[in-house]
C-alpha cells in the first residue's frame, strides 16, 4: 500500500476527486493548509503599510491506495490539478506498514 | 455676580409645584412686562391645585347633583409625577409674532396664542395647558427616542472595534466595549451628570429660551464659578450627583439618559485605540474614572453653561464656543483620551520593528466592520437631530439630511485618496471615512446648509487617511481601529468647521449673544437678562420702519455668505470661540488623562503580560475565547523582535 499526499489549489479539488473516483479509489482525507513554494509571496497594503503575504492556502488530499494503482492514481491527480501556472502544488508517495477498518477490523489491501 | 444675578432671574420663571420649596439660588426678578400675564398666572396652578382641591371639593358635590358635566376633569398636579407638565410659559413667545422662516417655511419659534401678541387664552387654561403639554411630550420623546439610537452605537463600535482586531483577542475587545456602557453610566451618575449639567440653568441662553423638556431642568442650577476680569467663568456644575431627589424630574432624568449615552460614546473610543493589550483590571478603573471625570468637567464648560460657552458674552468670541451634537465634546475628547492612553500603553508587541517602521495587523473580520460601522450611521441620526432636545424643533429635518450628505461624501473622499495615495480602497479605511464624515458633521449639522456639509465631508474623509498616516508613521503611536483620527483629528475638524461653514440660518442668540442685521449693520446684543435687553430686542426685530426691522443672525462661519448666508458673514469671531474651545480641549483633556494614566498605571498595571498578548488575550484575561469553535491560524501576527 502507497499513501498519495497531494498538496493542491483550492479551486481544483472537485476534479481531483472525481479524477480519482474515475480510476475506483473511493475514500480520501482533505485537510485546509497553507504554504509556499520556490515563488515567494506578494506584497500587500493594509491602512498604508505595506506586508508581505508569503503563506496561500491550499489543500491537501491523503489517499492510500494499493500498489497496482499507485502509478494510475498519480497521473490522475496531476492531470486534474494541473492550471500550468505557478503554485499548482506537488504529490508525495510514500509507503503505508499496515491499515485497518476500524468498522469490521479487516485490514491489509481490503481495509483500503 | 450681579450679570449670574440677572441670567439667573430671567430664566428663573419656575413653575413647579409648591412642594418644592428648593427654588432656585437666585429669587426670580419681576419679569418683563410681556410675559408678565402668563409668569404670574403659570404660578397659579400650583398654588390653585392644592387650594382647588378642598374648595372643590365642597361644590363638587353640588355640582355632581346639579350639571354632572359642567367641570372637566382636575388635571393632577403636573410637578408630583412629572407626567402631565406644561402650562403657557412653555408655548408663550414673548409680545411678538413667532417668525417665520422664508427660506424654510418652518417655524422656528414659539407659537404665539393671538397674532396681536396678546394672550387671548389664560396660560392656566385647560386648552393652554394641553397644547403645552404635548409639546414638551413631542420633545421629551423624542429625544428618548433617539437617545435609545444613541445607545444602539454602543453594538456598533463594539462591531467596529472588534472586527479590526485580531481573532485571538475578540472576546477582550469586545468585552472592553460591553462593560463600558455599565461602568461609565454608573461614573457618570455617581457625579458626571452632575457635574456637567449641574449648572445647566444658568448658562448663557438666547432672549425667550425655555426648556424644551420642561421647566423641570431649571432645578439644575448650582454650580461653582469664578470671576477674572469682571466676568463670570463657570467651571462645574455641583448638583445632581447620584440623581438626588432635589433633580427627580422628568425632564432632567430625560436629559440625563440623552447625555449619558453621549458620555458612553466617548468613553468606547479609547477602548479602539487601546485594543488589544489593555489590562482589563485596569480597563474597569478607567470605565468608572471616564465616566465621572474627564468628559463631564470639558463638557460643562461647553453644554454645562461653563467658560467656553460663556466666551462670547464675556470676550466677544462670536456665540461662544458651538458644538450642537458633539465633534468635540464627545468626539475630539475621545480622540484625546485615545492618544493619551495609547502613547501610556505603549503598541502592540510587532507593531513597530526595529526600524521604527510600523507593521500591518490586519483585522481578523472586515464585514464585521463594516455592519458595524452601518450601525453607527444609523445611531447618528440619533445622535444629531436628537440634539435639539426637541422633536418640535422641525430643524431636525435639516440636520438629519446634512448629517447623512457628511458621511456620504467622507465615504467618496476617503475612497478617492486610497485610491490615489495606496492603489487600492482599503475596506476599512472606507469604513473609517464614513465616520470620519459624520464625526466632522457633529458640531455644525444645524448651522450649514447642504453644500457645507458635503464640503465639509469630503475634507474629513481626505483627513482622516492622512492622520493615519500621521499617527501610525510619525508619532509612532500605535492605534488599531484609527479611533485617534477618526475623532481626535476629524473632531477637531468639526469643531472648527463651524466658524467656517455656518450660514446664519439657525442659532440666533446661541450662548447669550445675539447678532442682528441690518442695511448692512451688525449690531450685537448680549443677553443679560434685563428688561432693557429684552425691550431692546423686541423693538429691533419688530416690524417698524425706523426701530425694527433688524434680522436675528444665527451662527455664522466666515465662509457662511458663499454657502447661502442672507447676511454677509467676514465676522471671523466665531472661528475665534471654536479655536479656543479646541485648544482648551486638547490642553485639559490631554493632560489630565495622560496623568490619569501614568497614576493609574502604578496602582493597576495598564498592560496586559507580554506572554498573554503574545497567545492571545481572551483566555488569561476573560477565561473564554471568542470563537472556541474554530482554529485561530494568527498567520497574521508580525514576528516579535
Amino acid at each position: 500500500m502507497k499513501k498519495i499526499e497531494a498538496i493542491i489549489k483550492p479551486f481544483k479539488l472537485e476534479e481531483v476527486k472525481d479524477a480519482l473516483a474515475e480510476i475506483g479509489v473511493e475514500g480520501m482525507t482533505v485537510t485546509e493548509v497553507k504554504g509556499f513554494g520556490r515563488q515567494k509571496g506578494h506584497t500587500e497594503i493594509y491602512r498604508g503599510s505595506e506586508y508581505t503575504v508569503d503563506f496561500l492556502p491550499k489543500i491537501k488530499i491523503e489517499v492510500v491506495v494499493t500498489d497496482s494503482i499507485v502509478d494510475s492514481a498519480v497521473s490522475a491527480v496531476v492531470k486534474a490539478a494541473k492550471t500550468g501556472k505557478i503554485g499548482d502544488g506537488k504529490v508525495f508517495v510514500s509507503p503505508v506498514s499496515e491499515a485497518i477498518r476500524i468498522r469490521t477490523a479487516e485490514s491489509g489491501d481490503k481495509a483500503v | 455676580m450681579a450679570l449670574l444675578a440677572a441670567t439667573a432671574g430671567a430664566l428663573g420663571w419656575m413653575v413647579l409645584g409648591a412642594s418644592s420649596a428648593q427654588a432656585q439660588d437666585k429669587p426670580p426678578e419681576a419679569p418683563p412686562p410681556a410675559a408678565a400675564a402668563p409668569a404670574p398666572a403659570a404660578e397659579a396652578p400650583k398654588d390653585a391645585t392644592p387650594a382647588a382641591a378642598p374648595a372643590a371639593a365642597a361644590p363638587a358635590d353640588a355640582a355632581a347633583a346639579a350639571a354632572p358635566a359642567a367641570t372637566p376633569p382636575q388635571q393632577p398636579d403636573s410637578t408630583a409625577t412629572g407626567a402631565n407638565g406644561g402650562t403657557g410659559i412653555d408655548i408663550q413667545w414673548p409680545s411678538y409674532p413667532a417668525k417665520t422662516d422664508p427660506k424654510t417655511g418652518f417655524t422656528t419659534g414659539e407659537p404665539t396664542i393671538d397674532d396681536a401678541g396678546k394672550t387671548t387664552a389664560g396660560a392656566n387654561s385647560e386648552i393652554v395647558k394641553a397644547i403645552a403639554h404635548n409639546k414638551i411630550s413631542i420633545n421629551v420623546v423624542w429625544t428618548l427616542v433617539t437617545g435609545f439610537l444613541v445607545m444602539f452605537m454602543q453594538a456598533g463600535f463594539a462591531l467596529v472595534e472588534t472586527g479590526l482586531c485580531r481573532a485571538k483577542n475578540a472576546a477582550h475587545v469586545m468585552s472592553t466595549n460591553f462593560m463600558i456602557y455599565g461602568l461609565g453610566m454608573i461614573g457618570f451618575w455617581v457625579c458626571g451628570f452632575a457635574f456637567m449639567f449641574g449648572n445647566y440653568a444658568n448658562g448663557p441662553v438666547n432672549i425667550g429660551w425655555q426648556p424644551t423638556l420642561g421647566q423641570g431642568l431649571m432645578l439644575l442650577n448650582k454650580g461653582y464659578s469664578i470671576t477674572v476680569g469682571g466676568h463670570t467663568l463657570g467651571l462645574l456644575g455641583m448638583k445632581g450627583f447620584f440623581l438626588s431627589p432635589e433633580v427627580f424630574d422628568t425632564a432632567i432624568f430625560t436629559l440625563f439618559l440623552f447625555e449619558m449615552v453621549f458620555m458612553d460614546t466617548t468613553a468606547t473610543i479609547p477602548t479602539g485605540a487601546m485594543a488589544e493589550r489593555w489590562n482589563f483590571k485596569h480597563f474597569i478603573v478607567y470605565g468608572f474614572w471616564v465616566g465621572m471625570f474627564p468628559y463631564a468637567i470639558y463638557g460643562s464648560w461647553v453644554w454645562g453653561g461653563g467658560w467656553l460657552a460663556q466666551s462670547g458674552m464675556n470676550w466677544g468670541l462670536g456665540h461662544g464656543a458651538v458644538d450642537f451634537a458633539g465633534s468635540g465634546v464627545v468626539h475630539m475628547c475621545g480622540g484625546v483620551i485615545a492618544l493619551a492612553g495609547s502613547i501610556c500603553l505603549g503598541p502592540r508587541l510587532g507593531k513597530f520593528g526595529k526600524d521604527g517602521k510600523p507593521r500591518p495587523m490586519p483585522g481578523h473580520d472586515i464585514p464585521m466592520v463594516m455592519l458595524g460601522t452601518f450601525i453607527l450611521a444609523f445611531g447618528w441620526f440619533g445622535f444629531n437631530p436628537g440634539s435639539t432636545l426637541a422633536g418640535a424643533d422641525n430643524r431636525i429635518a435639516i440636520i438629519a439630511v446634512n448629517t447623512m450628505l457628511a458621511g456620504a461624501a467622507a465615504s467618496i473622499g476617503t475612497m478617492l485618496t486610497m485610491y490615489l495615495v495606496t492603489g487600492k480602497p482599503d475596506p476599512s479605511m472606507l469604513c473609517n471615512g464614513l465616520l470620519a464624515g459624520l464625526v466632522a458633521i457633529t458640531a455644525p449639522c444645524a448651522f450649514v446648509n447642504s453644500a457645507g456639509a458635503v464640503l465639509l465631508g469630503f475634507i474629513a474623509g481626505i483627513i482622516v487617511v492622512f492622520s493615519v498616516f500621521f499617527v501610525e508613521r510619525v508619532l509612532k503611536v500605535d492605534d488599531p481601529v484609527g479611533a485617534i483620527s477618526v475623532h481626535g483629528a476629524c473632531g477637531c475638524w468639526g469643531v472648527l468647521s463651524v466658524g467656517l461653514f455656518a450660514n446664519g440660518s439657525y442659532g440666533g442668540g446661541w450662548g447669550g449673544v445675539h447678532k442682528l442685521f441690518k442695511d448692512g449693520q451688525w449690531m450685537r446684543l448680549v443677553n443679560d437678562g434685563s428688561k432693557a435687553v429684552f425691550d431692546q430686542y423686541n423693538t429691533m426685530i419688530g416690524t417698524d420702519p425706523k426701530t425694527g426691522g433688524w434680522t436675528d443672525v444665527g451662527v455664522t462661519g466666515i465662509f457662511g455668505s458663499m454657502f447661502g448666508s442672507t447676511a454677509p458673514s467676514g465676522d471671523g469671531s466665531q472661528f475665534g470661540a471654536q479655536f479656543l474651545d479646541v485648544c482648551a480641549l486638547f490642553i485639559f483633556v490631554f493632560i489630565f488623562s495622560y496623568i490619569f494614566f501614568k497614576l493609574s498605571n502604578l496602582v493597576v498595571p495598564m498592560r496586559s503580560k507580554r506572554e498573554d498578548e503574545i497567545m492571545g488575550i481572551d483566555i488569561p484575561e476573560m477565561g473564554a475565547e471568542a470563537y472556541p469553535d474554530f482554529q485561530l491560524t494568527d498567520r497574521t501576527s508580525p514576528k516579535i523582535d
